[in-house]
């Protein structure tokens, strides 16, 4: 018995010798879904799905350009060579493909594909309609209506109305092999054996535990073809779980390592990454109530947060404070009116201008927060925080805590439902990628519940305008400047309480090189190398 | 015997019913909805919509209720939301490595426990008693999440001796057995606690009974009376033995999402957070059916040890 303990310790070493060997050239990254992302093409888990599967074993037609990290990715040629929309049917875009472009099943690439591909989305009543995946990216496609094959290399998309829109909805949609679906005829089958023209390709699919794929050696763009031999995804919901992982060296790379560990991860040789991407963290104001129905009161909000305090003491400094949906230095950012800094006392001042305070009239409100949730960061310290410094300018605001799905759930449903009628606000985070998710969901008049999720609701006739506008302006220059304008109005309007835009923090082992963070919510793994 | 091996059996079926009521209640009841979840945050509500008609999630609960019933008495436990693989795969799989994992902490900790147990009560007050008690203490009050915490800081981070999360799934027997390590010591600690305090206390009441001293009186050797203890203590034992190992299997979600050890307890916490519905139903209706067939074989094996006891 008492020799137990010894037995333990040969057991171990034992295995510590025979095991402990890893492949060459091969990148094993922790993520933060709870699974491995849905395969089959239009890809789940949000954008995490994008960035490791559905922009890595497949491609859309426009694609990002996510080589460099100084600047927003432009949208650049991806399976098409060139789109233009037509002259005099402003509703009609042509799309030009590449050629001589394979699926990793060896069938080529070109329109029946793409058409293929659409329907599996658009046409419910295809014998290859993927519901599941519809539901996921469907509504992302929203004003694509319909498509044409015109030749093998030439499609043609139709459009609800005229937007210069398109190109950032045609992003989404990524091409599947036909060929491959033919095989199996089923969905789920599909994205077991997956085949796309991205440049890996899956060879090994364990649900819930990990997804194998290795680098295309014929991918068609020479400059993008894989420096690793495999890439291997594992999910790991668990904080502490992906941690470990990497300081055991079991991973290469996690998603978001605790802002706590960083500077110890730091300390031990790893790498910490980290770039402004369109991510901002907020929290939604009801418009038709008290107290937030007075502007007055919203600004006196904005200015009592400590925004540097969280960013810096909290998070340190995954974030940078936020003062409108952008940050400075985005094209869409302008020259706001108001530049929201941590100023209590003016935030009393604005109070009380306001009617509220002196124990009179009290400003109350209560928010629903989430316990975590992805793009969340830590809500509960941030949280906290931010109740601190309101409290200390007189605004009085009960948190109410749920898990995250449950804010979800109940954040689409809008503030008019028996649940949420005592509501002032929720805590969630956002995308701004483009013009849609940034203003046309949040708003435009159209967008109300249960259209889109302008859940305050916004209500403002030149928002409207200025969204329409921007959507009508196909020079891509112009279109910033009116959504610059947009910008300058909302900031001044102050319909959310704006905090902090992550910086999208991963931590690499020092055996990473050549990752390049680009200021998106999406990665370039090609260019990456394993060193042993 | 066997008429009450039969009749146990037939009882199991409405135990089964009354615990699919249960969970299929307690499932549907919880805040947020199967199909929101593994939607992206700014799908619209129509396209939800859509979705759960797609899956039969927009019927009245009775009817989905009935429906479900009907396909798991015909072996047919769905599909999973979120893989979209069968149920009765994923249930399948993950028991496997349950069932690894179950069975090496049980052997570790019911022998360690076994011994402990017993070489406390034969030695009761000294020193080695004591250290069993505060082994015994230790492994029922330390929560095994936590020392799994421990364990992956020291063996994984530290040393780097082990891995620190997953199953080995291809790297052969050594490969699998290190990965398997840590979470089996983790999970081996609260059993290892509850079976030496409850063999050290059957022991010693055993101990202190008159036929003990008649026996030693007979002039017996000390190892002889030892077998008659050990005899006489086992139906109490296996009762606790039987019990602790059905933990084992279903009780170590904790230590499985720890370890992210694919097994049932890993997919009951997956499955909560993603609503995986049919996932969730299918788990707990496998376990609580393990449960059921495991506390028979318990109250088997205790007529076949003890004939004293009578089953009718």
């Amino acid at each position: 018995m008492r020799r137990f303990p010894t037995v333990i310790a040969i057991f171990l070493s034992l295995m510590v010798v025979a095991g402990s060997a890893s492949a060459q050239g091969t990148l094993r990254i922790g993520m933060t879904a709870s699974d491995v992302p849905y395969t089959g093409g239009q890809t789940d888990n949000g954008f995490e799905g994008f960035r490791f599967v559905g922009y890595q074993v497949y491609e859309p037609l426009i694609a990002w350009d996510l080589t460099r990290g100084d600047r927003l990715p432009p949208l650049v040629p991806g399976l098409a060579e060139s789109w233009a929309v037509s002259k005099d049917q402003p509703t009609k875009w042509v799309f030009k493909l590449r050629r001589d472009v394979k699926f990793h099943d060896g069938s080529p690439f070109n329109a029946d594909a793409v058409v293929f591909s659409f329907e599996s989305i658009k046409k419910k009543d295809a014998p290859h309609f993927d519901a599941y995946g519809s539901g996921q990216v469907s509504f992302r496609l929203a004003s694509l209506k319909a498509i044409r094959k015109i030749d093998d290399y030439t499609v043609e998309f139709e459009t609800d109305k005229p937007t210069s829109f398109v190109p950032y909805q045609v992003v989404y949609m990524v091409v599947v092999s036909p060929t491959q679906w033919q095989k199996f005829k089923d969905w789920r089958k599909f994205a077991e054996q997956p085949s796309g023209t991205g440049p890996f390709k899956v060879t090994r699919l364990v649900p819930r535990e990990r997804l194998e794929l290795e680098a295309n050696k014929s991918y068609w763009d020479p400059k993008r073809r894989p420096k690793v031999d495999k890439l291997t995804l594992f999910p790991m919901p668990e904080l502490t779980t992906r941690l470990a992982a990497l300081r055991s060296g079991q991973v290469d790379w996690i998603e978001v390592p605790p802002p706590d560990a960083i500077p110890q991860l730091k300390a031990a040789g790893f790498q910490i990454a980290l770039n402004s991407y369109p991510h901002n963290w907020t929290h939604t104001l009801r418009l038709d109530k008290e107290p937030w129905n007075n502007k007055l009161v919203r600004k006196a909000a904005n200015y009592a947060i400590d925004r540097v305090g969280i960013c810096k003491n909290l998070l340190n400094d995954t974030c940078i404070p936020s003062t409108g949906i952008a940050y400075k230095g985005h094209p869409w950012f302008g020259d706001p009116k108001e530049t929201y800094t941590y100023d209590p006392a003016k935030a009393k001042a604005l109070l009380k201008q306001a009617g509220f305070g002196d124990g009179k009239h009290p400003a109350k409100a209560a928010h629903l927060i989430s316990t975590s949730g992805s793009g969340q960061m830590l809500p509960l310290a941030m949280n906290e925080l931010i109740q601190k410094n309101l409290r200390d300018v007189g605004l009085d605001v009960d948190l109410q805590p749920v898990e995250w799905n449950t804010l979800l759930t109940r954040w689409r449903a809008g503030f008019k439902t028996p649940d949420n009628e005592g509501l002032n606000a929720w805590n969630i985070s956002w995308n701004f990628l483009e013009p849609w998710s940034g203003f046309g969901r949040f708003f435009h008049s159209k967008s109300v519940v249960p259209v889109a999720v302008n859940t305050m609701p916004y209500i403002n006739p030149e928002a409207d305008k200025l969204i329409e506008e921007a959507e009508r302006t196909f020079d891509l220059k112009k279109q910033d400047a009116v959504l610059a304008k947009l910008h300058e109005i909302i900031v001044d309007d102050a319909p959310w309480i704006f905090v902090a835009h992550d910086l999208n923090p991963r931590a690499l082992s020092p055996k990473v090189k050549g990752f390049v963070q680009p200021q998106s919510w999406f990665v370039d793994l090609t260019s990456v190398s394993v060193t042993r | 015997m066997w008429a009450f091996v039969a009749r146990r059996f037939l009882l199991a079926v409405p135990t089964l019913l009354g615990a699919s009521v249960i969970v299929f209640a307690m499932v549907h009841l919880a805040p947020g909805d199967p199909i929101a979840a593994v939607m992206p945050a700014d799908a619209s509500r129509a396209e939800i919509e859509a979705v759960k008609r797609a899956y039969g999630f927009d019927a009245p609960l009775p009817v989905q209720y009935v429906r479900w019933l009907g396909r798991v008495a015909q072996g047919d436990l769905g599909r999973s939301i979120a893989t979209r693989r069968p149920v009765i795969d994923d249930v399948r799989d993950a028991l496997e490595n349950s069932l690894v994992l179950a069975v090496a902490s049980s052997v570790l900790s019911f022998g360690l426990g076994f011994a402990l147990g017993l070489v406390a009560a034969f030695r009761q007050g000294k020193a080695v008693d004591k250290l069993a008690s505060a082994i015994a203490i230790v492994g029922v009050s330390v929560p095994h999440y936590w020392a799994g915490i421990i364990l992956i800081i020291v063996f994984s981070v530290q040393l780097n001796w082990l891995p620190a999360m997953g199953a080995a799934i291809d790297g052969g027997v050594v490969d699998y057995l290190r990965h398997m390590a840590l979470p089996t010591v983790a999970l081996a600690l609260i059993p290892l606690g509850v079976i030496t305090r409850v063999v050290r206390s059957a022991a010693l009441d055993i101990l202190a009974q008159d036929f003990v001293l008649a026996l030693r009186a007979k002039g017996l050797v000390s190892r002889t009376v030892f077998a008659h203890v050990v005899k006489n203590a086992a139906p109490q034992i296996l009762t606790v033995v039987g019990l602790q190992f059905g933990f084992q299997l279903g009780g170590s979600v904790l230590v499985e999402a720890v370890f992210s050890w694919p097994g049932t307890g890993y997919l009951l916490n997956l499955a909560i957070f993603q609503r995986d519905i049919p996932v969730l139903q299918g788990v707990i209706l496998v376990l609580a059916t393990f449960f059921v067939l495991l506390n028979l074989a318990v109250d088997v094996v205790q007529s076949v040890v003890d004939p004293r006891i009578v089953r009718h």
